[in-house]
């Protein structure tokens, strides 16, 4: 889940030199891409839209993947090519090393059905089934027998909340309870790849916090590879263990929240993140000192993992200070409160109007 | 002469006009002017003289008007009757096909006009009730059809109204069986949908008398099928219609739900687009179901039994009574199928209710 360990994971999924075009002749309309023709340009000459240029991201087996862009930037499209819902122009999507764009269909049908799930904004629940049989729903759909389902899809919906309601229709519930109906299916299908487009969205904000949680909490026992769709960069940040920024089709930055955050590459990336309180996003881990020749007079303990806000509260706002940092009871260095201030100033600034830019052409 | 000489004057075809002259036989209206000491020219005006008539009475260049002119143009009533032979050319090859594809219909109408009539009474109706409750699970409206066909029995029209529902029975029940698969592959292919919906249009639009027509030539009045193909073609639009339309309007994320976790067609088909389109296929059912009502009657016409014969016998011997009466009858008909078929299409919409919170 973090920095260090993320290190060692391997390669689950990963996406390879991605194009598409949409358009009658998408081939044609891709030399003009590589050829240098930009989004409005081949719009405007050849009427084809450039949905993803060259799209290059590597998903680590067990780690959330965020892909965090507005709407129209390419990331619904993006996540439909994981398990071809979406065919790309050119491109290969490469898991457990194979290529799945060369499957058959077959193949492609079984790799939906054993490795991967899907969680959808609208829910997408059957709304003449019970919420046990949607949960269900996979493996049903592999040809297993209710009762060799039951046992998992009732503990599932056990697990995200719904113990109990297993009888009613989706129709009954709210728009939360549905969505952990949809969760519920994903995870009872055992798949080892979760896609989840902009699975919160749709609900309220207090529920969605609920969601998240319940997603990281549940993360933390089942590390499952987690492709997440979402538009809002503070749940992309809180997801996330590798974020991916898309703008108009391509890839702006991607990496390590915490440092995306510290350096942003793009100025569309420093007016997205203008807005968000960097002190409760921020993590201890990513303003402390390692390499100190000398102990500091310390304060205090506090966690790698910690927000900054939460460091600010324990401090009451004494900047003299300076805690020692340690991760699972071993000391891993030092933070000293001036240089987390320091990381609290905005990346310089955006208020002059990017964003201002942005909605006058919308991408 | 006619208005028109000129043309065939001026393109120098009045000697082929004279030479090749359709000698047909005379029109009424041309017969119905000589008689009246008038001559062809005055009668009726469609060759128009040649002096005396303004420009304002210029007749349109029809075949019959440039046929004055020039006889070798043939009339009207030749495109008529080239409809007509043509048709009577290709219809005994027609029957060759037709007469066996149909023959289960014939036999399906005749069982079920027996099953009906044969049984008692005292076992149909309650059968019917039964099914009703089935069907609506609703008290109110069992009570409401049992009072109908009480009355109808009570007033002896009982027969007549268990023929009437004999034959909406079958027909409507094939129209199910053939315009669901229909209507399935039409939403499943843009081409099949573009080259059907003329189809379905013309079927809806042709005044119901204009089935009978090629029918009656095709088929012996005694057969059942002729009606019962009457009642098939006019009836089986909606079903068509409404599975097609309902299976397009199937929740696309929902679609690409069953897609992503592998379905088949086969299942995304029986497990997603059947279930989610069945209250618009029931909306299609019920609308078959009175259109086959509204065709029974005037299908009357071609020897289908019923509360229609009825009817008919008012118009034709003016009973005033007896037609009114037979009317009611259909009308009863009609509220008890509408109902019915609203109820159990009231029950699938609650079952499969989808409520968006978006």
């Amino acid at each position: 889940m973090n920095g260090a360990a993320a290190m060692e994971k391997t390669v689950k999924l990963s996406i390879r030199n991605l194009y598409k075009i949409f358009g009658p002749d998408p081939r044609r309309a891709l030399e003009q891409v590589r050829a240098g023709v930009d989004k409005p340009e081949l719009w405007e000459k050849y009427r084809h839209v450039l949905g993803l240029q060259d799209i290059n991201v590597d998903m680590k087996n067990g780690e959330i993947t965020v892909i965090m862009g507005l709407s129209g930037s390419g990331k619904s499209t993006l996540i439909r090519h994981v398990n071809r819902l979406i065919e790309p122009t050119v491109g290969e999507i490469v898991l457990d090393g194979e290529n799945i764009i060369e499957f058959g269909e077959a193949r492609l049908r079984e790799l939906r059905r054993k490795e991967m799930s899907m969680v959808f904004q609208h829910f997408a629940l059957l709304p003449h089934k019970t919420v046990l049989d949607n949960a269900g729903t996979a493996r049903s759909v592999r040809g297993e027998d209710r009762s060799s389902y039951e046992k998992d899809a009732r503990g599932w919906l056990e697990r995200v909340g719904l113990g109990g309601q297993e009888g009613q229709y989706p129709h009954q519930l709210s728009g939360g309870m549905q969505q952990r109906v949809g969760i519920a299916r994903a995870l009872t299908s055992n798949a080892p790849i979760m896609l989840m487009d902009e699975a919160f969205s749709a609900l309220d904000p207090l529920i969605r916090t609920d969601m998240q949680d319940l997603l990281l909490e549940l993360q933390t026992e089942l590390t499952k590879t987690i492709v997440f769709i979402s538009h809002d960069l503070d749940e992309a940040l809180k997801l996330a263990d590798h974020l991916v920024i898309l703008k108009d089709g391509m890839v702006v930055q991607q990496g390590e929240p915490q440092e995306i955050l510290l350096n942003p590459n793009d100025p569309y990336i420093v007016d997205f993140i203008s807005d968000i309180n960097r002190a409760r996003v921020l993590r201890v881990r990513s303003v402390m000192d390692t390499g100190l020749d000398a102990a500091p007079a310390v304060a205090g303990t506090v966690d790698a993992d910690a927000t900054l806000e939460s460091v600010i509260a324990l401090s009451g706002g004494d900047t003299a200070l300076s805690y020692a940092v340690k991760r699972n009871g071993t000391h891993v260095g030092y933070l000293d409160m001036k240089k987390l201030v320091r990381a609290l100033v905005p990346t310089a600034a955006a208020r002059d109007g990017m964003r201002n830019a942005k909605r006058r052409s919308p991408g | 002469m006619a208005t028109y000489d000129f043309i065939f004057d001026g393109l120098g075809l009045r000697e082929w006009c004279d030479k090749d002259a359709t000698a047909g036989p005379m029109s009424m209206a041309d017969l119905l002017a000589q008689g009246s000491g008038k001559g062809a020219d005055g009668g009726t005006d469609a060759g128009g003289g040649s002096s005396g008539v303004s420009l304002w009475e210029l007749p349109f260049p029809s075949l019959d008007a440039l046929n004055k002119a020039c006889p070798a143009v043939a009339r009207t009533r030749e495109v008529t009757k080239g409809v007509e032979s043509g048709f009577l050319d290709i219809k005994d090859s027609l029957k060759v096909v037709l007469d066996p594809v149909t023959q289960p219909l014939s036999w399906f109408l005749e069982g079920a006009l027996y099953a009906f009539q044969t049984t008692p009474w005292f076992i149909m109706i309650p059968l019917l009730l039964a099914v009703v409750y089935f069907a609506s699970k609703s008290f109110k409206l069992v009570g409401f059809v049992a009072f109908s066909i009480f009355f109808l029995a009570f007033i002896d029209h009982y027969n007549f109204a268990m023929q009437t529902l004999a034959i909406i029975f079958v027909c409507a029940l094939l129209c199910v069986l053939l315009g669901v698969p229909i209507g399935i592959a039409m939403s499943r292919s843009d081409t099949l949908q573009r080259m059907t919906i003329p189809v379905l249009d013309m079927l809806q639009t042709l005044p119901p008398f204009v089935y009978l027509i090629p029918l009656i030539f095709l088929f012996s009045v005694t057969e059942p099928k002729l009606y019962g193909i009457a009642i098939i073609l006019y009836a089986i639009v909606p079903v068509i219609r409404l599975t097609d339309l309902g299976i397009r309007l199937v929740d696309k994320e929902v679609i690409e739900a069953a897609d992503a976790f592998g379905m088949t067609d086969r299942q995304k088909l029986y497990r997603v687009q059947i279930p989610l389109a069945l209250p618009n296929i029931m909306a299609g059912v019920n609308q078959t179901i009175m259109m086959s009502l509204a065709m029974v009657v005037i299908a009357s016409l071609v020897s289908a039994p019923g509360l229609g014969v009825l009817v008919l016998r008012g118009i034709r011997n003016l009973e005033l009574g007896v037609g009114l009466i037979a009317g009611l009858g259909i009308v009863l008909l009609a509220v008890i199928l509408d109902r019915v078929t609203k109820a159990a299409l009231a029950r699938v919409n609650a079952a499969s209710a989808v409520q968006r919170n978006s």
